[in-house]
């Protein structure tokens, strides 16, 4: 069930669009700030909110990059694959961590602290290769300073 | 040179510019002008006399679009104006710099562009991934409200104008503004068909235009200076200057508020400082990965939207990536390949089923199992996917480079063949040996 806050939250995002189905991705986001992902009960309180069937609002939530449907680690590692990355090595950064924490790509840690996805070129071109952890940026990454960077997300 | 729009960004520090400094430095002065006489239909006609073409990589007369809008009261209510930052071409991160440098400038510019097509609605459509600037912008919007400029009729013109951020959850089709349209209205992020237009039947049904970010930073400094000013910017018959990219092998990778028209050469040898040491220049996409390659015979060539022949290319978002001796050109665009595979958004049979093929063509090159017929098969696809076959731009933009590389980078193509491995691969050559 929608918690009092979420509900709230909800009906917050619903004003800014003429029509309730407008906020669907506010809602999936919001939702999912809260609980870490989509689950099937999600997309039904979602769409019982708005208004819409569950495969509509599914049709929206399996759409996006960045709405997860289903569980993933406490904190998120989004790997920039896109060609100016890839020039400067992302390949060899992706390497790394999976040698330090034993994960590949799409895969989260046993101990459930970090998943690792590709994403489509971040817009940090300048500063290749380029990673986000949850909503913080890093660029020019190495190698060597993966551990570095991730220890920082327990 | 005059740098309008990044005079008071810096380069280095990552800060933004808050609303008493945005103030200070002539932000909002605009509003004043328009109360004093400057109706709507005038700040069409400087934005067209003005020259400015849409910086979102297509060029278009800002003008001309606007033209489209049905104007007068009997006009449909309400119309919508939308700022694309959808910003995700690979590549390009020209809009990021100005969000994050100078939100109250995209404030402003929204502000101006609703006025003058009379849309009392805005939504800034962010891509997701920018969380700093979803964070700068709203703070902005917070703050334009608070001073009235938003939300409250503007003193002397009876023009109320609401704004709002909309984040989007990540997928690069969003930035095709007809799939935009679906997304911002809660539907699967498809594109719709044109006719009709959005400047006529767009957002929920309504008039609207969907413009991108870099381009309404321009309409301030446009409507305060003028367009001859604005033309003498540039070097070129396009009006204003241009957020300039460059990134890959380079010394100094970047971006630079240059006049539209300036060469490759000289962004590549002045400003990012020439190629980092020991690599060598091979070629360059000038603006994002839907554009055609360019090499050494193009460097010379004003870049902008009207000197570039269309049989060399177009000059997209300017923000350009540069391929270099260390990077095998078939791996390059295989890169590309399997992004666009994986951001087709699936609705036209020829993107959803061609671009894997290619990404799955191009593997066997990388991997030594590729033949001459499959290059055959490559060209094929170029022909298969080019416009008009396929619903939108995304499919005909992915075919933009691999066109390019069959003809400028063929022998490395052919090299893949004979070699039977990628002659940049370290890794293939021993298993080769191995075996």
């Amino acid at each position: 069930m929608l918690s009092d806050t979420e509900r709230r939250e909800l009906e917050d995002a619903v004003k800014h669009y003429p029509d309730t189905r407008g906020a669907t991705i506010d809602a999936l986001l919001t939702i999912q700030r809260r609980r870490g992902w989509i689950s099937d009960d999600s997309l039904l309180e979602i769409a019982q909110f708005l208004g819409m069937t569950v495969e509509d609002v599914d049709s929206i939530a399996t759409f996006y990059n960045l709405i997860f449907r289903k569980p993933v680690g406490r904190h998120v590692a989004f790997m920039c694959d896109s060609i100016s990355c890839w020039i400067k090595g992302c390949e060899q950064v992706q390497a790394q961590i999976k040698k330090l924490y034993d994960v590949d790509l799409g895969q989260t840690t046993s101990d459930g602290r970090l998943t690792v996805l590709p994403i489509a070129c971040l817009g940090q071109c300048e500063r290749a290769p380029a990673m986000m952890i949850d909503q913080d940026v890093y660029g020019d990454v190495t190698p060597e300073q993966i551990e570095q960077i991730v220890e920082k997300y327990k | 040179m005059e740098r309008p729009l990044t005079q008071h960004i810096l380069h280095s520090d990552g800060s933004t510019r808050t609303l008493r400094e945005y103030v200070k430095d002539g932000g909002y002065r605009c509003l004043k002008r328009l109360a004093a006489g400057l109706a709507p239909k005038d700040v069409q006609r400087l934005v067209t006399e003005a020259g400015l073409r849409g910086r979102g990589g297509g060029g278009f007369p800002t003008g001309a679009k606007w033209s489209f809008v049905p104007m007068g009261p009997d006009a449909p209510k309400p119309k919508y104006i939308v700022a694309n930052g959808d910003e995700m071409e690979p590549g390009t991160f020209k809009d990021r710099v100005l969000m994050e440098g100078d939100p109250h400038g995209l404030v402003e510019g929204m502000i101006l562009a609703g006025y003058a097509i009379d849309a009392e609605i805005g939504y800034i459509f962010l891509r997701g991934e920018y969380h700093l600037s979803a964070q700068r912008l709203n703070h902005a919007i917070a703050e334009a409200y608070a001073e009235g400029y938003l939300g409250k009729p503007l003193p002397g013109t009876g023009f109320q104008f609401n704004l709002h951020l909309h984040a989007s959850a990540g997928r690069y089709i969003c930035g095709e503004e007809t799939a935009l349209i679906n997304a911002l209205e809660g539907k699967r992020a498809v594109p719709r068909a044109k006719p009709p237009f959005p400047q006529t039947v767009g957002l929920w049904g309504q008039p609207t235009i969907v413009q991108n970010v870099e381009t309404l930073y321009n309409i301030p400094h446009l409507i305060n200076h003028g367009a001859d000013w604005y033309h003498r910017l540039s070097r070129t018959q396009d009006g204003g200057t241009k957020i300039y990219g460059i990134s890959g092998r380079v010394t100094n990778p970047g971006w630079w508020e240059l006049p539209l028209g300036i060469t490759a050469r000289e962004l590549l040898e002045r400003y990012a400082g020439g190629m980092a040491n020991g690599a060598r220049f091979r070629g360059l996409l000038p603006g994002g990965i839907s554009t055609a390659f360019m090499t050494e015979e193009h460097l010379d060539l004003p870049m902008d939207f009207s000197s570039i022949p269309p049989e060399v290319g177009r000059l997209g978002t300017a923000t350009m990536i540069v391929l270099d001796d260390h990077t095998c050109p078939v791996g390059f665009v295989l890169n590309l390949e399997k992004f666009f595979a994986r951001e087709s958004c699936g609705w036209c049979t020829p993107c959803r089923e061609g671009l894997p093929w290619v990404a799955k063509l191009l593997t066997s090159f990388e991997e030594g199992r590729a033949t001459t017929g499959d290059l055959s098969l490559l060209e094929m696809h170029t022909k298969w996917l080019a416009p008009g076959h396929t619903f939108c731009g995304l499919a005909p933009g992915a075919m933009a480079p691999l066109q390019s590389a069959l003809k400028y980078y063929r022998d490395d193509f052919e090299q893949h063949i004979s070699l039977g491995r990628c002659p940049w691969s370290k890794k293939s050559a021993q298993q080769r040996i191995l075996v």
